[in-house]
């Protein structure tokens, strides 16, 4: 069927245009795809590896983890201790100060951070945190942070100065920060465990390393993107090297670095609340997981919001302490003029802690003033599921048997009389076949023979299913793809990690990951895509979203699993939905960037030449923001790899499943594995789409 | 092609058969034959440095630049004027040729000799003002001085000072982005100047203005000149700009100097078809002056209104209207130094080329 379909589409192509070279290698793997698809009735090593060509990496990757723990585990077991001190120290001093104190005290940081409106913000959400009990935890968590965020800047400085300065050094940090920043949380936590120990510096070290990346690119990026009229004339002062690093280029760099340590903050707190998986020591993270295993939605409701509320608190206060301009007037003014805050900040916590030996309610806040409404919470969620259920039952079997089922097992084994109401036969298998043919027609003559090309794929991928399809046949189409698009070292790269995922015996759980994130990744890009084109044809649109993607952005992973589950459940379609609604955000994001950002000029002419507004944005805005559009579908899916991960959690096949079995076993190999063959996804992913998008940039004149 | 006008002050600085060729291998085209090399090959030279996909950015510059001389580098964009004002200071290196400063050959010296040179004898203005945004007005003239060590105190008053010479007092505690551009340029101005510099090097110091700031800048740039007698470079792609601020100009192309002059040699007696392009819309009334069409004395000359050698064209004119003999032709010390004819006069103004015979 394939066959006939392609040769048509190529024919047409043939006919009404010039002999394109590139035609010729996907007409030769597409005949190559055909001549599979007839193998497979024949020899099973088309669609299953045999077993004995299988790599047992796991198991060598244990024997060496064994070997290394036991030799080096003396040494990470004293920085462990030596890291506990601070860190115990810093716990200490929270849970010492009286609540209001540190809440005066983080009041008046926010407002020097954001003005009044964020300082009321704060204390609200700090009232929130007291006034709910959650005080204690919320402190915990923050003592984690707080020593987790200086090491990684430490770190993520050192690493970028080095990474900037010294070419050898960039080969070696360049692809460990790819690594890092696709190997999913969870499979941080398995090597971390097995060195340091069980206990809360487990989730101080995790979320060091975790939170290093982003600071690492950054100050190397800053430091690039220095201008170079600044580092000459620093040079033509005289400046030796150090005095240009330390008084020039890393001053100049620091607004990119300051997004760095924003971003640093963020990852910091998002993995400290993902450690609790590896047990809780009384910390906020722990606190919802804990209440979620039980099924206590309420109380995980509360306790979520908590770390919403740290987490955006953090986030607005960073960048607004970081994006503050220095003004001339700074030098000017007394003491106390100049440093109006700190003495503000300072008597206001004095005073707390002294009023706070007279009056105990203010060192500990009483128990009998908490209000904790989860029961509250509860009931309505009890409500909702016995008066909805049939709803919500509806709309998940929907999805289910019409949608996700076709995808992984493909239209060819999911077309059953009991859910279609007819069976699948020849007929209407021609029938599909001549409706993808028919598309495939139409998109040639409308756009080229590369969008045919892709009707194809996706139209043979969902009658055959992600796993339906030979792992060769899987193998050959990316690789070629990867050739096609980003040069023979793409595709080299590739045919390699896919070669890593059949070899290491991870094929079948990698193909289910690639259906779930593909189909969330699916429906998040379209749905995000237009939601990104109303917003930027509507200023109000765009107005109202942006707080909301901000705070989508901001919260932990994990939290979006709890409304989810409250309505739907533990299962594969609550996966879908979390992954969709923290994916989501970049495509609304970067689709709205992209149109907005369309050439103004390039616009007025297109006005000026008669175009309808359906006309400007098709015609116009939509082909000259594709690159930036790619791009946020990137983005849309590193993200939903690294959620699919986490929804593992509420029970979902493939890879994240394995992570989360390896972590509960602390099994080194299988994590890692795992973890690399998300990593591998991704990247492969990655590197294609920024490649084309690239490309496309270069075409279009816009880079 | 060397102006003979100005061989009043010492040669300050001078670089010969400067070479600069970016590529993977640049140096293969000098290795053995640096210094040998003979002047006539320069164009095979190139030619062979483009066959081999390498792009040769400066070729086979000289050029001497005296003391408190204003020589000024003009050239469209990609002619390679910036790649030599950076090769005087080493921010590029050259690939061959020689660099003489004060005596010194400054493609020998070590990075501490370089260093060392730059904090002391060196001032660099750049296009893009390049100031430090972290600090503000007066700690970014006071920079050089900080690198070198000097203490903050006398660092201050000095900074003060040059701030109060090019007009800005008032703005020191403000921080480069509260300034415009016309501001920023005298911070960098200020800034190049605070080691009191011998050599003062510009780069396109006001091609990122306005016209009219640009104006203003350059009186403020030849006001601060006749106060100060520096040793300049100054890069522009501007030509008018060239001939006003100029003792002597190179006109660049593609990597090559095509002529070396004063302003009116190149006005008045462009080297190609190229330099003839750019002297089009130079308003000659303004920019030739009396020494330029200066004819010896006829005998018997009335030697009553003379005019001086110093005044431009535009200025004369009123003088030669209507008359058919000579003028007489006077110095600063009010000697004649010969006649000026109606004739010639309009020749010059019609853009006649007087060929050097």
């Amino acid at each position: 069927m394939i066959a006939t379909n392609a040769v048509s589409a190529l024919e047409s192509a043939f006919h009404r245009r010039n002999y394109d070279p590139s035609l010729a290698v996907w007409l030769v793997t597409g005949v190559a795809v055909v001549a599979l698809f007839a193998l497979r009735g024949q020899y099973d090593w088309v669609t299953k590896l045999p077993e004995e060509l299988v790599i047992p990496l796991e198991a060598w990757l244990n024997a060496f983890m064994d070997l290394f723990v036991a030799s080096f585990k003396w040494l990470f077991r004293a920085i462990s201790g030596l890291l506990e001190w601070p860190m115990n120290g810093l716990q200490a001093l929270l849970h010492w100060l009286p609540w209001p104190a540190t809440i005066a005290g983080s009041v008046v940081v926010a407002h020097l951070a954001g003005g009044w409106r964020l300082a009321v913000f704060t204390l609200c959400t700090l009232m929130y945190m007291v006034i709910v009990g959650y005080w204690d935890e919320s402190m915990n968590t923050l003592a984690l942070v707080g020593m987790a965020v200086p090491l990684s800047v430490a770190v993520g400085l050192f690493a970028g100065i080095l990474d900037f300065s010294y070419r050898p050094a960039k080969s070696v940090i360049q692809p460990t920060l790819d690594l890092m920043q696709t190997v999913p949380a969870f499979a941080y936590l398995i090597p971390v465990l097995l060195l340091f120990g069980f206990g809360p510096v487990v989730g101080l070290v995790a979320a060091t390393l975790y939170a290093c990346p982003p600071m690492v690119r950054n100050v190397s990026l800053g430091l690039q993107r220095v201008p170079v009229d600044i580092v000459e004339s620093a040079k033509m002062s005289g400046c030796t090297d150090r005095q240009l690093l330390w008084w020039v280029r890393l001053p100049a760099a620091m607004p990119t670095i300051m997004i760095g340590v924003n971003q640093t903050i963020m990852c910091a707190l998002s993995m400290v609340i993902i450690a609790a998986i590896i047990g809780g020591f009384g910390d906020i993270g722990w606190e919802v997981l804990s209440t979620m295993r039980r099924a206590q939605f309420g109380q995980s409701l509360l306790a979520g919001l908590v770390i919403v509320l740290i987490a955006m608190n953090f986030d607005r206060i960073s960048r607004g302490l970081t994006s503050r301009q220095r003004v001339s007037q700074a030098r000017t003014g007394t003491l106390w003029q100049r440093h109006a805050h700190l003495w503000v900040a300072l008597v206001a916590i004095m005073v707390a802690v002294a009023l706070a030996q007279v009056l105990p309610e203010l060192h500990d806040y009483p128990k009998a003033w908490i209000f904790y409404p989860a029961a509250v919470v509860n009931d309505a969620v009890t409500w909702f599921t016995a008066n909805y259920f049939f709803a919500t039952s509806a709309i998940k079997s929907w999805t289910l048997f019409y949608f996700l089922l076709p995808i992984r097992i493909g239209l060819e084994n999911s077309v059953t009389p009991h859910f279609w109401g007819f069976a699948l036969n020849l007929w209407i298998s021609l029938g599909y076949a001549a409706a993808v043919a028919g598309l495939a027609l139409w998109v040639d003559r409308a756009t080229s023979w590369r969008g045919a090309v892709a009707v194809l794929i996706t139209g043979g991928l969902f009658y055959f299913g992600t796993t339906g399809t030979p792992w060769a046949v899987f193998i050959l189409v990316v690789t070629v793809t990867a050739f096609r698009v980003g040069g023979w070292r793409v595709g080299v790269f590739a045919l390699g990690g896919l070669c890593f995922m059949l070899f290491t015996g991870i094929w079948e759980r990698a193909m289910l990951s690639v259906y779930l994130c593909g189909t969330a990744v699916l429906i998040a890009f379209l749905a995000g895509g237009l939601l990104g084109i109303w917003a930027a044809r509507n200023d109000r649109v765009s107005a109202f979203l942006r707080p909301i993607n901000d705070t989508l952005q901001t919260i932990p992973l994990y939290v979006f699993l709890i409304p989810i589950i409250m309505v739907f459940l533990v299962g594969e379609f609550s996966a879908l939905l979390a992954v969709i609604a923290y994916a989501i955000v970049p495509a609304i994001r970067y689709t709205e960037h992209g149109i907005r950002h369309v050439p103004a000029e390039t616009v007025e002419a297109a006005r000026a030449m008669g175009c309808t507004p359906r006309q400007l944005l098709w015609q116009v805005q939509l082909p000259l923001a594709l690159p930036e559009i790619m791009l946020g579908l990137n983005q849309t899916i590193m993200l939903g790899l690294a959620m699919l991960v986490i929804a593992a959690l509420v029970g979902t096949l493939g890879l994240g499943q394995m992570i989360y079995i390896a972590l509960t076993a602390a099994d080194f190999g299988k994590g890692a594995v795992a973890g690399l063959g998300i990593a591998l996804i991704a990247m492969i992913t990655d590197r294609i789409l920024q490649s084309w998008s690239a490309r496309k940039k270069v075409e279009l004149g816009l880079a | 092609m060397t102006g003979t006008d100005q061989a009043a002050g010492q040669v300050k600085l001078f670089c010969r058969n400067l070479w600069k060729v970016y590529g993977p291998e640049p140096h293969q085209f000098f290795s053995g034959e640096r210094g040998a090399r003979q002047r006539g090959d320069r164009a095979e030279l190139i030619r062979r440095i483009r066959a081999a996909d390498h792009i040769a950015a400066a070729c086979d510059v000289s050029f001497d630049v005296h003391e408190g001389e204003i020589f000024v580098i003009m050239g469209l964009s990609g002619s390679g004027k910036s790649t030599v004002i950076r090769c005087l200071s080493r921010l590029v290196e050259p690939t061959a040729g020689q660099v003489v400063f004060d005596g010194q050959d400054l493609l020998k010296a070590s990075s501490k000799e370089l260093i060392d040179l730059r904090r002391h004898k060196m001032g660099m203005v750049f296009q893009n003002f390049g100031l430090l945004p972290h600090l503000t007005v007066l700690d970014n003239v006071a920079f050089p001085l900080k690198v070198q060590g000097v203490a903050r105190e006398e660092r201050v008053k000095r900074a003060m000072e040059i701030i109060d010479l090019v007009g800005l007092e008032g703005r020191e505690a403000s921080f480069p982005r509260e300034l415009s551009g016309g501001q920023q340029q005298r911070v960098g101005i200020a800034r190049s100047l605070a080691v009191e510099p011998e050599i003062w090097l510009l780069d396109e110091p006001f091609s990122a203005l306005d016209p009219l700031i640009r104006r203003q800048m350059q009186d403020e740039f030849l006001r601060l000149q006749r106060l100060l007698h520096k040793t300049i470079v100054f890069i522009t792609h501007d030509f008018l700009e060239a001939l006003r601020l100029a003792d002597r100009i190179a006109i660049m192309k593609d990597g090559e100097i095509v002529q070396l002059g004063t302003p009116a040699q190149v006005v008045m007696e462009p080297a190609d078809d190229y330099v003839t392009e750019f002297t089009h819309d130079v308003p000659r009334a303004k920019v030739l002056m009396v020494r330029n069409v200066l004819e010896p004395a006829a005998d018997g000359l009335d030697t009553s209104d003379a005019v001086a050698e110093t005044m431009n064209l535009e200025e004369v004119l009123p003088h030669v209207a209507g008359r058919i003999d000579p003028l007489p032709v006077t110095d600063a010390n009010g000697r004649l130094v010969g006649q000026v004819t109606p004739h010639a006069v309009l020749n010059a103004l019609a853009g006649k080329q007087r060929r050097k015979g």
